[in-house]
């Protein structure tokens, strides 16, 4: 339940299925654009210069969720549409509402996730004076969105917000913003606005070629050792039945970015689950060493690429991308595919000539499965392993199960032992990699799926970047039980210290951090301790039957580091197993 | 059981180049940057400017010049953007361009496109028939003109401005403006929408 909603409105009593009134202010139109868009959940936090369009919300049936934290608002927004595929909104104020949603809409536009931040500024006639929350907004955030809207005139403010909408959900996903000045939405307008449409200077290619699709299919059918990379683009063309299929009748394996964990099941016998930095070792095999990959919404990353010199060196690349911009941006594609990747896959379905002669390799596919299975230690005298926490939760909870995760080792640890089995299960922070995103990113996906059970893994150093947002979720009565993979230090920074650094561990240890269970139960969550492993399913058990949201406090082995490893800018095929490892490559 | 250890893997032939394109082992392959007029129509409108220029910032594309005017059409502008880049650097520089919102349409202009730039340059008056005949030897013309300086308007390619500064030198030169280059194919061609 939203504040909002527990506010009774007289007309709902009685007419409830009566037109809306016409708009007569420029903020009443902003709001309409959102009604006419299906808005359903608005993140946000109130303040001067946002607050007439927060007084039109008040008349709106569109929920809103008061965060503690404008970049929570963001983040929430952002889980909100990486789970439903469509835009999550998020409102701030002028000035340092503004700017604190900056880190969240950087992070959408690195994933490519929708969102629409729509955000108050001063009175048009204050715009450049250095007025009171002021900040040049679109300036700011015009190089992270894909367009910054400055509405200048209540006529057209609401066009201006159903365009955003629009363009953050075509083609390659991503956030737009709007920035609202108070004289324009507090000025008067019987203007409605219009249907969303993306500008239309903006075009989105729907199908590739067909010549080249042609060309693709017959490369890929005459190859030896074929691979599919399958991204975070699959998962939002919703494409991955469609990868499923593809891959099944043409017997080819199927690796997944970070981004694409869910968008090809990891129970599959085809899977090879994700390569890249912390990816499998059999996934990095078979990236090295493949001579034809078919890569789907993906923008080779360098985390999954390591060096692109040595990146899939020997590969043929089939490269399907709405994103014309993606195509040889990185890694030169042998055949540029440029249409919706759900698309895309149907055509190339219909053009393999036939499924390639691959038997060898898929056998020397799991052979390094054998070979390099995902293991860690567990006798029972050593401190609690993160991994086994995990692969427990996992264990117990249903396949459709959202796991979010803030960033650090802890993501690393959810994202190779939790097994994925359906997209728009993994929301997490990929290209930012924003600390502290797991909190709030839990709120939106939690509003956004209210049937699926919610679980956050987080870093105790991560964690505490965000943790005011629980009192959100205590407030919202939100069920999402949060693991703290507590090992009294950013984990990750520690572990490249002792790797590259000599061991020099400056600013990576936090031995003052609070007790995560009290913290929790001051915020009116229930809070948990774990410290062996004598009790780790019967707490995580209690913390799942807690109707509310949970925080799990897990003290982990501080020992513990992350592997498979590549390098940064390594080669994918020369993954350490273990710290042995790091020395030889 | 663990696999075998790095030096002991299973080890591909072939390998790439740093621009993530595949090259025989046996040969070094770069591109060398070569300079592409690119030409852009984009909506008239506030911070178009900003956002062109802000992207070629933020991705590193080596910027020579960039000129931007109104055309015919009152809701359009036209870019001139030179860059000195490799090949693939060109191709992702029409291609982050064209992904821009206000960005109408995106072309590069081939080697033979009419390019001009202007100059003026101010320069001493006590010799005014001899900055007269300097002028005239590149077709540049006095605008403006006092008992101490002299302002002479040259219009004409790159290597003509720097050839002509050059010989205006010899007057003391107090001022020198220069815009970037302005460009347009020859021939009948036009930059409609994208093809």
């Amino acid at each position: 339940m939203s504040e909002r909603a527990s506010v009774p409105k007289e007309e709902d009593d009685t007419e409830p299925e009566t037109e809306p009134e016409p708009v007569t202010t420029g903020a009443q139109s902003v709001i309409r654009a959102l009604e006419n868009a299906g808005t359903d959940y608005v993140f946000g936090v109130q303040g001067g210069a946002i607050m007439p369009v927060y007084d039109a919300l008040y008349d709106s049936d569109i929920n809103h969720v008061t965060m503690a934290h404008e970049q929570g608002a963001s983040h929430a927004a952002d889980a909100y549409g990486i789970v439903t595929g469509d835009p999550g909104v998020c409102f701030a104020t002028s000035g340092p509402g503004a700017t604190n949603l900056v880190t969240g809409i950087a992070d959408a536009n690195m994933d490519s996730d929708p969102v629409i931040a729509l955000t108050g500024q001063v009175p048009t006639e204050f715009v450049g004076n250095d007025a009171f929350q002021e900040t040049d907004t679109v300036g700011i955030t015009q190089p992270i969105t894909k367009e910054s809207y400055f509405a200048a005139d209540s006529d057209t403010v609401g066009d201006d917000v159903s365009e955003a909408f629009a363009l953050a959900d075509a083609g390659r996903q991503g956030p737009t913003l709007v920035d609202l000045p108070k004289d324009v939405t507090q000025g008067e307008t019987e203007v409605e606005p219009g249907t969303p449409e993306t500008p239309e200077t903006y075009e989105v290619p729907e199908e590739a070629d067909d010549e080249n699709v042609q060309e693709a299919a017959e490369a890929l059918a005459a190859a030896d050792r074929p691979v599919i990379l399958s991204g975070g683009g699959v998962i939002k063309a919703n494409a991955s039945s469609a990868l499923r299929e593809f891959a099944t009748e043409y017997e080819i394996p199927v690796i997944t970015t970070m981004p694409g964990i869910g968008s090809f099941p990891e129970d599959h016998e085809l899977s090879l689950e994700w390569a890249g930095m912390h990816g499998t070792g059999y996934a990095n095999m078979a990236i090295s060493n493949t001579d034809c990959m078919l890569a789907i919404g993906t923008r080779f990353d360098d985390r999954l690429t390591g060096g692109v010199d040595s990146f899939a060196p020997d590969a043929e690349v089939i490269h399907v991308d709405i994103d014309p911009a993606e195509i040889s941006k990185n890694v030169y594609a042998d055949y540029p595919l440029i249409g919706d990747a759900r698309n895309v896959l149907r055509q190339l379905f219909d053009a393999m000539p036939r499924a390639p002669d691959a038997d060898e390799w898929r056998d020397q596919c799991q052979t390094w499965k054998d070979e390099y299975p995902m293991e860690y230690d567990t006798p029972d005298d050593e401190p609690l392993k993160p991994q086994y926490v995990v692969e427990r939760f996992s264990d117990v909870t249903p396949d459709d199960t959202i796991v979010c995760t803030g960033v650090g080792q802890h993501q690393m640890w959810a994202s190779q032992f939790w097994e994925y089995t359906e997209p728009r299960t993994w929301v997490s922070s990929h290209g930012l990699g924003t600390m502290g995103y797991g909190v709030p990113a839990a709120i939106g996906a939690k509003l956004a799926a209210p049937d699926q059970e919610v679980v956050c893994f987080d870093g105790d150093g991560s964690f505490l970047m965000t943790v005011q947002g629980l009192s959100v979720a205590v407030r919202e009565q939100l069920d999402i039980t949060y693991v703290v993979l507590n090992n009294e230090a950013v984990g990750m920074v520690r572990q490249w210290q002792d790797g590259f650094y000599e061991g020099r561990r400056m600013a990576s240890e936090y031995p003052w951090i609070p007790q995560f269970d009290k913290l929790a139960e001051a915020f009116g969550a229930r809070g948990f301790t774990l410290e062996s492993y004598e009790n780790v399913e019967e707490t995580i058990q209690e913390a799942r039957d807690y109707d509310g949201p949970s925080v799990i406090d897990a003290h982990i082995d501080p020992g513990e580091n992350v592997f498979p490893m590549v390098p940064s800018g390594g080669d994918n095929g020369l993954f350490a197993l273990n710290e042995d490892h790091l020395d030889m490559i | 059981m663990p696999g075998p250890a790095p030096d002991e893997r299973m080890r591909p032939k072939g390998r790439r180049n740093t621009q993530g394109i595949r090259v025989d082992p046996e040969a070094e392959v770069t591109h060398e940057p070569r300079q592409a007029v690119l030409s852009a129509l984009v909506k008239h409108r506030p911070g178009v400017l900003s956002e062109v220029s802000a992207l070629f910032s933020r991705r590193q594309f080596n910027i020579e010049s960039l000129t931007v005017g109104p055309t015919v059409d009152e809701d359009t502008a036209r870019m001139t953007i030179l860059i000195e880049e490799p090949d693939p650097g060109i191709d992702q520089a029409k291609k982050q361009l064209r992904k821009l919102v206000p960005v109408i349409s995106v072309r590069e202009l081939e080697g033979e496109a009419v390019r001009r730039e202007l100059a003026l340059v101010k320069v001493s008056g006590e010799k005014p028939d001899d900055v007269n005949a300097v002028a005239d030897m590149y077709n540049g013309q006095a605008v403006d003109a006092s008992t101490d300086s002299v302002t002479v308007e040259i219009t004409g390619s790159k290597q003509k401005i720097d050839a002509a500064i050059e010989a205006f030198k010899q007057f003391d030169v107090q001022e020198i403006v220069r815009t970037g280059a302005a460009a347009l194919e020859r021939g009948p061609k036009t930059l409609e929408k994208d093809v």
